[in-house]
């Protein structure tokens, strides 16, 4: 692939945690400007390789290449200058509880720079505008839904125009119009900014209806890649299994035990 | 008994690490404290919530155990015909060691426990590590600010606790029990010392001050991001605190009183 063209290469990735090997010798690129959906069962890591990324952990082995700067060995003030230029929606929108909505959104501006209170307004409203949540900025995050709280934290994550945004699995838990509206404000962001948006994410339909190109996660790696068309005509079994939702297959639906038989002494 | 040597040397591992981990954390909040000087705010809305918001119980108990003290060092004193030195003896033990010393437990009870649980939570709700990802330190934005706020409150507290202490005192010595007002006052006056008596209590209130927030802000930082984890971890700030307050009481006494 271009290198020009790819904002985060992983190349090698081994982590392990408590013991258990998380990712064995993980590939991936990421396209500038695409939004790139990383799928798999839980418990996959998919949420640790979006940490990984950022470097909020640090890998036992391979090379994390974020725009050119490898992410593994960056001291720690060219590591918060890069993440200045990153975005992470986490899952349950995690905003500060004892900001509003306003001061939420303006919270990374006024970290990061000196701009006037009226710049920081306008911003502030701009973003919220983005996501369609500009009459709720009085609002504390205990009395916004959860799909205001991801929307919310959206406008926080884009606050300092980022170069990528990650969203970490911004589906799970929505009723239907809050997926449409969230699935919609990832593609409009994207298309609109910019960005290069990177989803962790097990919802199929919702994920491959935005996806330029999706990575399978399993048992520490990846075991197929490809367009949404790609994954749907793979030969791969397990491809097959997680796109049709099968529930056995190359992952099975028992986990492993000793023979039933056995366990009930008959 | 293989078996029993392990989990003993996994449990001394452990321990050395949370201390290893303890010690870089307040290196680091040390390292953060001269930016802080850059935005008072920060400061002062953590003395409000650490500080301020422990005056009540502080000065409440400081009148109570001042009362205290006042009945019972009259009960004993009137025995030796002694009751006029009340004002000295009340004094003493608290500028000397009640003071200092149940402060910190209150303190720990009151705003260590808060500063622990209010940690925990925002790493349990993933705040610190969204505050990370926006690229701003947690240990120098939530935690500095939040230490430095218990090291000054702490020993400002205990100088509360013990002159509402002296009040309660006199309250019921003076007050009630019939005890000379100029004696109570001059008796006091002439015997407490400056050096020997109010620095070493305030300095007491420093350690504690330091070692308290230094429990609290490190439990919560370093707890297991599930309610059972700081709720475990709010336990610990206490009894972790409590015991090192009464242990440090010991050692520092014995270095300034012999």
């Amino acid at each position: 692939m271009d290198e020009n063209k790819t904002l985060v290469k992983v190349r090698d990735l081994k982590f392990s945690r408590g013991g258990r090997m998380i990712f064995d010798g993980v590939n991936l690129d990421i396209q500038r400007g695409k939004i790139t959906v990383i799928m798999g069962p839980s418990g996959t890591g998919k949420t640790t390789l979006l940490r990984l990324i950022g470097r909020q952990l640090k890998p036992v082995e391979g090379s994390i290449i974020v725009d050119g700067e490898e992410v593994t060995t960056l001291g720690h003030r060219r590591l918060y200058e890069l993440r200045k230029r990153m975005g992470m929606l986490f899952q349950n929108g995690a905003l500060l509880t004892d900001l509003n909505v306003f001061e939420n959104v303006a919270y990374p501006i006024r970290e990061h720079t000196n701009l006037s209170e009226e710049l920081v307004r306008t911003l502030v409203l701009m973003k919220l505008q983005a996501v369609g949540l500009r009459g709720a900025r009085d609002l504390m995050p205990a009395e916004l839904s959860g799909g205001m709280a991801r929307r919310v934290a959206l406008a926080r994550a884009i606050a300092l125009d980022p170069m990528m945004i990650m969203y970490d699995e911004p589906f799970t838990g929505q009723d239907p119009i809050s997926m449409g509206v969230l699935v919609r404000l990832i593609r409009n962001l994207n298309n609109a900014l910019g960005l290069t948006s990177v989803v962790v994410s097990h919802d199929i339909e919702e994920a491959s209806s935005i996806a330029d190109y999706i990575y399978l996660l399993s048992g520490g790696k990846v075991v197929a890649h490809g367009t949404t068309d790609d994954l749907a005509n793979s030969d791969s079994e397990w491809a097959q299994q997680f796109m049709k939702g099968k529930p056995d297959g190359p992952v099975p639906f028992h986990f492993q035990s000793q023979p039933y038989a056995d366990d009930l002494n008959i | 008994m293989i078996s029993q040597i392990q989990s003993l040397g996994h449990k001394a591992l452990g321990f050395f690490q949370r201390l290893g981990r303890g010690h870089i954390l307040i290196a680091d909040i040390l390292k953060g404290q001269p930016a802080l000087f850059l935005r008072p705010s920060l400061i002062i809305q953590q003395l409000y919530s650490v500080g301020v918001l422990s005056i009540l119980i502080v000065v409440v108990s400081g009148f109570f155990v001042g009362m205290v003290m006042g009945l019972q060092g009259y009960n004993t004193l009137v025995d030796f015909g002694a009751e006029e030195s009340l004002g000295v003896m009340v004094a003493l033990t608290l500028v000397r060691e009640l003071g200092p010393v149940v402060t910190a437990l209150l303190f720990a009870g009151r705003a260590g426990s808060a500063l622990t649980a209010e940690i925990g939570l925002m790493k349990a709700t993933e705040q610190l590590s969204a505050m990370e990802m926006m690229a701003v330190d947690p240990i120098r934005r939530v935690l500095a600010p939040r230490f430095l706020a218990g090291f000054i409150s702490m020993p400002l507290l205990a100088a509360m606790f013990s002159a509402v202490g002296v009040l309660g005192g006199y309250f019921v010595g003076v007050g009630l029990l019939g005890v000379d007002e100029g004696a109570y006052w001059s008796q006091m006056q002439a015997s407490v010392d400056l050096y020997e008596d109010i620095l070493n209590g305030v300095i007491k209130s420093i350690v504690f001050g330091f070692v308290v927030t230094w429990i609290a802000v490190f439990e919560g930082y370093d707890a297991i991001p599930t309610s059972e984890g700081v709720s475990r971890a709010t336990t610990r700030t206490v009894v972790h605190s409590s015991l090192a307050i009464l242990g440090l009481d010991f050692i520092l006494t014995a270095l300034m009183f012999n």
